[in-house]
C-alpha cells in the first residue's frame, strides 16, 4: 500500500548515520525478532514476484488453445484442470504472502511501540539522574518535545521505514531479475520507461523544497502572531487593538496562502505523477510486448506477466523515496532523543556504604568553593559553623543566588573544592539519598502533583498514616480548608481544583512536617501570596523550625531578625555574615541598606 | 460539519469544476484498456498489422498524458481551494477568539486555542485537499468501471464488485474500530506530557524527598496506557496493506480463471475476443482497486481531521457571553459605580463577590486591597467587561457598561495588567498600541508617557530609542522594564479611567513611589483604580476598599481604616513596623 504523503520539509539530522546506528543499537533487544520480520517481508515479496510467472502460464494456455483453434479450425476447450492446478498454487502463494506480510507488520508494530515506550520510560528515568545543572540550563519545553514529538515521529516512521525499505528493495531487485530472466527486451523497455518517469518525479520533488520552506516560514510568522494575540487577549481588547491585530493577521494569513497553495499543489502532484509513471511503463510493455508477440518472438503469457512486473517494479520506486524521507525524520528525531539519553549522569554512588547517621544538626562549610560554570567561581572560600538547632537566614535581592547554598547543601550541585560536613561527616561521603533524608524542604515554587491531598502530603512514603497526615495539616493550619474540599483529604488536586498559592504553600509545609527530617530548608512565601496568608504560613514555618537546624531563604527582613546567623548575598556572592544586630551596625553595609529601604527588596533585575 | 459553511459560491463552482475534471480523468483512464484490447487482439489473432499496434499504443499514451495533465489541473484547483478554505477558516477562528471574553478563553485555555487556530486547521487543509481528489474519484471510478464490464460479462463484474465490497467493509470496520481510539491516544499523550512536566517542574522536591521511583511508577503507568492504545490502533492498521495486496492479486487471478470458463462456453467468434477482453477488464479491475487503496490513505488521515474539525467548530460555535451594546457617548466623565454587584464564576459553587456597592468620582484614586482570593482583581475586571456581573450593575459615567459598545467603553480605559504584556515590535509600537476614537498618539506624547512611567532611562540608553526592538513577550527586557513600558502604554492613551491590576509589585519601592507621584501630577482629572499588595503603594489613595472573601469590610483613607478596620490593621501590621504606622 502506498504510504501517506507526509508534509515535508523533513528535519535533517546532523549526523544521520550515527543517529541511525544509535537507534539500531537501541533496538538490540529486538534484533532476533526484527530479523525474523525482515525474513517474512522478503518472503512475502518473493512470493509476490513469482506470481506473474504462473499467471503467464494461464495466459499462455488461453493463447495457445486459441492458436490451435485458429490453426486447425476445430473447437478445442481449455484444460480447466490444468488452470485450477496453477490457480491453486497461486492462491497458496498469495495467501501465504499476505500472511507473511501481516506477520511482518504485526511484529514491526510491536517492536516500534515497545521501543518508543522504552524510550519515553528511559527519558523519564534519565531526568531523575541528570545533574540539576543540565535541567536548570535547558527549557522544559525542549525536554518535553523530545518525549512527545520526537518519540512520536520515531513511532510513526520507524515502523514503515524499515519494512517498506526492505520490501521495496526485495520487490525492486526481484522484479528486475525476473524480468530479465523472462525477456530482456521487455525488461529494458519496462525499466527504461519507469526510470524516465521516476526522473521527472525527482525533479519536481527537488523543485518543491523551496516552496515547502517558504510555507514553513509564513506558518511560523502566523503562529507567532496568533500566540501573541491570544496570550495578550485582555490587553488587545481593552486597547481596542482588534482591528489592527486582525490586519496583521490577515497579512500573514495571506502570505501563508500564497506559499501554502503552491506547496499543497506540489505535494498533491505526487499521486497523479506516480500514476502516470505506472501507466507509462504499462503502455510501453503492452505495445512493445504486442509487437514482439505479433512477430512471434515471445508469447502472450510473457506480456501478461510483464504487466504485473511493471507494477511491482514502479511501486517500490516511489515507496523507497518515501521510506528514505521518513528514515531522515527518524534519524533527526532519534538524534535529539539520544542526545538527551547520552547526557552525563550523576556520579554512581553504589560504592558508598556509610550507615545513615543519627543527625544532631551541626553543619559546617569548610573552604567551600563553587561556581555554576567551570570558568567562574561565585563562592570563593566560604567557611561557616552552624550549631545544632540554629536558624540560618539567607537574604539578598532577587537573583543574588540565595538558592546556591541550598543547592550545595542538598547536593543538587557539587562543590568545586572544600567540603560541607554534617555532624563532622562530609556529605560527599554519603549517598545523595542519605543527604536528602537529613533535610526537610519547603520551596517557594509550591509544587503539588496530580493526586489526592493526602498523597501530596504523605509524598512517596507509604508508611505515613492518615492520622499523621491530618496532624501535620492541623499544625500547618490547613486542616480546616482541606475539609471544605469536595472529598476532603481524598480530593484530587489537578488544574481545576481551586487552591490558592498560599494554600498550596501550606500543603507543602505539611508535607515537610510529616516527613520529620532532622534539618530544614525553607524558601519563604512568595510575592504572589498576600501578606495575611503569609503570616499564617510564617507561623506554620516557625513551628516547623522549632528545635531543628534550619536554613531559611528570607524575602522579608522582618521575619528573620531573630535568626542566629544571617548571610547576605549579592551577585551570587556571600558579602556579609552575622546576627541582625551586628549587620545593622555596619555603616553603608548591604544589609543596612536593604533594611532601611522599608523592608522592600528591589526586584529590579 | 459546520466548518464547511465557510465555502463560498465560487468555491462550490470550483468543486463542481473539479468533479467535472475528475469525470474526464476517469473517462480517459478507462479508455486506455479499450485500446489495450485492440492491441492485444491484434497481437494474438491472425490478420493484424504492426501499424494497428503502434497507432493504438499511441492513443493509449495520449490518454495517459491527458489524464495526467487533467490531474495536475485538478490538483491546482484543489490546492487553491483547500488553502483558501483553511485561510478563511483560520481568519474566522481568529476573529471569533478575538471576540471571546476571559470566560471563553479560560474554558478552552490559551494553549488549546492556539493549537486549534494553527495545527488543527493545517490538518483539515491537508485532508481536505487529499480527500477532494480521492474521495470523489474512487466511487466514480468504481461504478463506471464495473458498469463497463457488466456489458460484456456479469461474471467479471461480480468478481470486481465482491472485491470492492471486501475492501470497503475492511476499511469501514477499521475506521469504526480505530476512530474512538484516536481520541483516546490524544488524551493519553496529554497525560504522558503532564506526567513529564510534573517531573521537570518538581525535580528539586522529587530529589529532596527521594521520590524518584514513586514518580517513575506514575509515569510508567500513563506510558503503558498510551502504548497499549497505540499498539491496538497500529495492529488494526497493519492488516490493511497485506489485505489490499491479496485482494488485487486475487482479483487478477479470478478474472483469468473466469476468462477460461468464458472461453470454453463461447462460440468460435467469441473465443477470439476473450483474450483482449480479459486484459481490458483486468486493467479496469486494477484501476478500481487502486483508487480504493488511495481511499484508505484518506481514511487514515480522516480520524485526525475529523477530530480537528470538531475542535475548530467548537470554537466557532461557542456563543459569546459578552454582547456588544449600542451607546457610544456619555455626559459624565470618569465616574464608576458598583450597584449591588454579585459575581460568580460559571460552574463555581459560591459567589466570589457579594453585594458590592461603591461610587467612585472623577479624579479620585481608589485602591483595592485584600488577601489572595478576596476578589480584588475580579472587581476591577468587571469595569472593562472581561467578565460580566452575575447580579447588579456596573455603571461607567452613569451608564451601564453592558449598554456601551465595547469600543466606546474601552476608549475610556487605560488598563495595566499584573503581568506585563508586551508584543513583538518596537517600543513605539508597544506604547502606541491599539486604537482610541479621535485620539492620535505622536512621538512627543510617547516620550512624555515614557518619562511619567520612569522608563526614559533605559529607553534612552537604547541606540534606536523608540525604534528599539522588543521581542515576543518582552523577553529581552527585565520584569520591571516590561511593567514600566506597559504603564507608559496606558498613559499615552490619556484615558478617563486608569486601571492598575497590581501593576506596581514588579517595581522596586523607589520607582513605585516616584512613578505614582509623577502619574498623579500628569493625570489630574483622571480616575485611578488600583489593586495592590503593598500598603506603601496605596497609603495615599483617596479611598481604600478592603475586601475579604468577596465582601467589602472597610472603605476609607489609610488613617481611617487603621483605626476602624481590623482586617486592614492586620495587613498593615504584617508589612510595617509599629513606629512606621504611627509616624505615617
Amino acid at each position: 500500500m502506498p504510504r501517506m504523503n507526509k508534509m515535508p520539509p523533513t528535519q535533517k539530522a546532523k549526523n544521520t548515520k550515527l543517529a541511525l546506528k544509535n537507534l539500531m543499537k537501541y533496538c538490540r533487544p529486538h534484533w532476533l525478532i526484527i530479523i525474523i520480520a525482515l525474513i517474512f517481508a522478503i518472503g512475502g515479496a518473493v512470493l509476490n514476484i513469482i506470481g506473474p510467472d504462473f499467471v503467464s502460464k494461464i495466459a499462455d494456455e488461453i493463447a495457445n488453445t486459441l492458436g490451435k483453434i485458429m490453426a486447425t479450425g476445430t473447437v478445442i476447450d481449455i484444460d480447466l484442470t490444468f488452470i485450477w492446478q496453477i490457480g491453486l498454487i497461486l492462491i497458496i502463494f498469495y495467501v501465504s504472502g499476505a500472511i507473511l506480510n501481516l506477520l511482518d507488520g504485526l511484529i514491526m508494530t510491536q517492536v516500534t511501540q515497545r521501543t518508543t515506550q522504552r524510550m519515553r520510560k528511559d527519558i523519564n528515568h534519565k531526568i531523575n539522574r541528570l545533574p540539576l545543572g543540565y535541567l536548570d540550563s535547558h527549557s522544559y519545553g525542549d525536554v518535553l518535545s523530545r518525549v512527545t514529538n520526537d518519540v512520536d515521529t520515531i513511532g510513526q516512521t520507524l515502523n514503515n521505514a524499515i519494512t517498506t525499505l526492505v520490501t521495496s528493495i526485495a520487490l525492486f531487485l526481484g522484479s528486475i531479475i525476473m524480468m530479465f530472466v523472462t525477456n530482456w527486451i521487455m525488461a529494458l523497455t519496462a525499466i527504461g520507461a519507469s526510470l524516465i518517469g521516476g526522473f521527472i518525479m525527482m525533479l519536481i520533488m527537488a523543485k518543491s523544497q523551496k516552496y515547502f520552506f517558504a510555507q514553513q516560514v509564513s506558518l511560523g510568522k502566523l503562529n507567532g502572531h496568533i500566540e501573541e494575540m491570544y496570550t495578550g487577549q485582555n490587553i488587545v481588547k481593552v486597547y481596542n487593538d482588534e482591528r489592527k491585530s486582525k490586519e496583521t493577521f490577515d497579512k500573514h494569513n495571506k502570505a501563508l496562502y500564497t506559499s501554502g497553495w503552491k506547496s499543497q499543489f506540489l505535494s498533491g502532484l505526487m499521486m497523479p505523477l506516480m500514476q502516470f509513471v505506472g501507466n507509462f511503463g504499462y503502455i510501453a510493455v503492452c505495445v512493445v510486448g504486442a509487437a514482439l508477440v505479433l512477430n512471434g518472438w515471445t508469447s502472450f503469457g510473457v506480456v501478461s506477466a510483464f504487466i504485473i512486473y511493471v507494477r511491482l517494479f514502479t511501486q517500490p520506486l516511489s515507496q523507497m523515496a518515501q521510506a528514505f524521507t521518513s528514515l531522515q525524520s527518524t534519524a533527526a528525531a532519534s538524534e535529539r532523543v539520544f542526545e538527551l539519553l547520552e547526557e552525563d549522569e550523576l556520579a554512581d554512588e553504589s560504592a558508598k556504604s556509610l550507615p545513615t547517621p543519627e543527625v544532631k544538626g551541626a553543619v559546617e562549610f569548610r573552604h567551600v568553593r563553587f561556581g555554576y560554570t567551570p570558568e567562574q567561581d561565585i563562592i570563593h572560600d566560604f567557611n561557616l559553623k552552624v550549631s545544632p538547632g540554629q536558624k540560618v537566614a539567607i537574604v539578598g535581592p532577587t537573583g543574588a543566588g540565595k538558592t546556591t547554598l541550598v543547592n550545595l547543601l542538598m547536593r543538587f550541585y557539587e562543590v568545586k573544592s572544600g567540603e560541607i560536613l554534617v555532624d563532622n561527616i562530609p556529605i560527599q561521603d554519603l549517598t545523595r539519598e542519605q543527604v536528602h533524608e537529613m533535610f526537610g524542604m519547603v520551596l517557594q515554587d509550591t509544587w503539588l502533583f496530580e493526586g489526592t491531598v493526602a498523597d501530596n502530603v504523605a509524598y512517596a512514603d507509604p508508611n505515613i498514616s492518615r492520622e499523621q497526615i491530618v496532624e501535620a495539616c492541623r499544625t500547618a493550619g490547613i486542616d480546616h480548608f482541606i475539609r471544605t474540599l469536595p472529598n476532603g483529604y481524598d480530593t484530587v488536586i489537578d488544574e481545576n481544583t481551586s487552591i490558592s498559592a498560599g494554600q498550596k504553600q501550606l500543603i507543602t509545609i505539611a508535607r515537610a512536617m510529616v516527613q520529620n527530617h532532622p534539618m530544614l530548608i525553607l524558601d519563604e512565601a512568595t510575592s504572589s501570596v498576600d501578606t495575611r496568608t503569609e503570616i499564617v504560613i510564617q507561623q506554620a514555618m516557625d513551628k516547623l523550625t522549632e528545635n531543628r537546624t534550619s536554613f531559611v531563604i528570607a524575602h522579608r527582613l522582618s521575619t528573620i531578625k531573630n535568626a542566629d546567623i544571617i548571610l547576605v548575598m549579592q551577585h551570587g556572592d556571600i558579602v556579609e555574615c552575622g546576627t541582625h544586630e551586628e549587620l545593622i551596625a555596619k555603616e553603608n553595609g548591604v544589609y543596612q541598606t536593604l533594611y532601611n529601604s522599608q523592608f522592600q527588596q528591589a526586584e529590579e533585575n | 460539519m459546520s466548518i464547511f459553511r465557510n465555502l463560498t459560491k465560487v468555491d462550490y463552482l470550483v468543486i463542481l469544476l473539479c468533479i467535472g475534471l475528475i469525470f474526464a480523468q476517469v473517462w480517459l483512464d478507462l479508455k486506455m484498456p479499450e485500446y489495450l484490447n485492440v492491441v492485444i487482439t491484434a497481437a494474438t489473432s491472425p490478420g493484424h498489422s504492426m501499424a494497428e499496434i503502434w497507432s493504438n499504443g499511441g492513443l493509449m499514451l495520449a490518454c495517459a498524458i491527458s489524464s495526467a495533465i487533467l490531474a495536475v489541473v485538478t490538483g491546482f484547483f484543489v490546492a487553491q481551494l483547500a488553502t483558501r478554505f483553511s485561510k478563511s477558516l483560520r481568519s474566522q477562528v481568529f476573529s471569533k477568539v478575538q471576540s471571546f471574553s476571559s470566560e471563553e478563553i479560560n474554558k478552552f485555555s490559551t494553549a488549546s486555542l492556539i493549537t486549534r487556530s494553527t495545527n488543527d486547521i493545517t490538518q483539515i487543509q491537508m485532508t481536505f485537499a487529499m480527500g477532494m481528489q480521492v474521495l470523489i474519484k474512487a466511487p466514480i471510478m468504481a461504478i463506471w468501471a464495473i458498469t463497463k464490464i457488466v456489458n460484456t460479462s456479469w461474471q467479471w463484474s461480480l468478481a470486481t464488485g465482491i472485491t470492492v465490497a471486501i475492501i470497503a467493509i475492511c476499511v469501514l470496520v477499521a475506521l469504526f474500530v480505530t476512530l474512538p481510539k484516536f481520541r483516546r491516544i490524544q488524551k493519553q499523550t496529554d497525560e504522558v506530557n503532564n506526567a513529564m512536566r510534573e517531573d521537570l517542574r518538581g525535580v528539586r522536591v522529587i530529589r529532596a524527598y527521594n521520590a524518584e521511583n514513586f514518580q517513575e511508577a506514575k509515569f510508567n503507568k500513563v506510558n503503558d496506557n498510551l502504548t497499549r492504545t497505540n499498539l491496538f490502533v497500529n495492529r488494526v492498521l497493519s492488516i490493511m496493506s497485506p489485505m489490499m495486496m491479496l485482494c488485487m492479486s486475487g482479483l487478477t487471478l479470478a478474472i483469468y480463471i473466469i476468462a477460461c470458463y468464458l472461453f470454453n462456453s463461447a462460440d468460435l467468434l467469441g473465443r477470439g475476443a476473450i483474450i483482449g477482453n480479459m486484459m481490458e477488464f483486468t486493467s479496469y479491475a486494477i484501476q478500481v482497486v487502486m483508487s480504493f487503496m488511495m481511499l484508505i490513505i484518506v481514511f487514515i488521515m480522516l480520524p485526525r481531521a475529523i477530530t480537528a474539525g470538531k475542535r475548530v467548530s467548537e470554537v466557532i460555535n461557542t456563543p459569546l457571553s459578552i454582547k456588544d451594546g449600542t451607546v457610544t457617548s456619555s455626559t459624565e466623565r470618569g465616574t464608576i459605580e458598583f450597584k449591588n454587584v454579585t459575581f460568580q464564576y460559571p460552574h463555581a459553587e459560591a459567589a466570589l463577590l457579594k453585594d458590592i456597592n461603591l461610587k467612585i468620582n472623577q479624579g479620585e484614586t481608589v485602591a483595592f486591597i485584600g488577601s489572595t482570593g478576596s476578589g480584588k482583581s475580579t472587581i476591577i475586571n468587571l469595569i472593562p467587561r472581561f467578565y460580566d456581573v452575575t447580579e447588579g450593575e456596573v455603571l461607567v459615567d452613569g451608564i451601564n457598561v453592558k449598554d456601551y459598545t465595547l469600543h466606546a467603553l474601552h476608549d475610556k480605559i487605560g488598563y495595566v495588567s499584573q503581568k506585563a504584556v508586551l508584543f513583538n515590535g518596537t517600543v513605539r509600537e508597544n506604547i502606541d498600541f491599539g486604537e482610541k476614537t479621535n485620539h492620535q498618539i505622536d512621538d512627543s506624547q510617547i516620550m512624555t508617557a515614557i518619562e511619567v512611567a520612569q522608563a526614559s532611562d533605559f529607553v534612552n540608553s537604547k541606540e534606536e530609542k523608540l525604534d528599539a526592538h522588543i521581542e515576543q513577550g518582552g523577553a529581552n527586557l527585565s520584569g520591571g522594564q516590561k511593567q514600566r513600558i506597559s504603564i507608559a502604554r496606558a498613559i499615552a492613551r490619556d484615558p478617563e479611567i486608569y486601571i492598575f491590576d497590581d501593576s506596581f509589585s514588579a517595581l522596586d519601592y523607589q520607582t513605585d513611589q516616584k512613578l505614582r507621584a509623577e502619574l498623579r501630577k500628569h493625570t489630574k482629572d483622571a480616575t485611578v483604580i488600583m489593586v495592590a499588595q503593598r500598603i506603601g503603594t496605596i497609603k495615599n489613595a483617596d479611598k481604600i476598599v478592603v475586601l475579604e472573601n468577596g465582601e467589602m469590610v472597610g472603605v476609607g483613607t489609610h488613617q481611617e481604616l487603621l483605626k476602624t478596620c481590623p482586617t486592614y490593621q492586620e495587613i498593615a501590621l504584617s508589612q510595617l513596623s509599629k513606629e512606621e504606622l504611627e509616624n505615617a
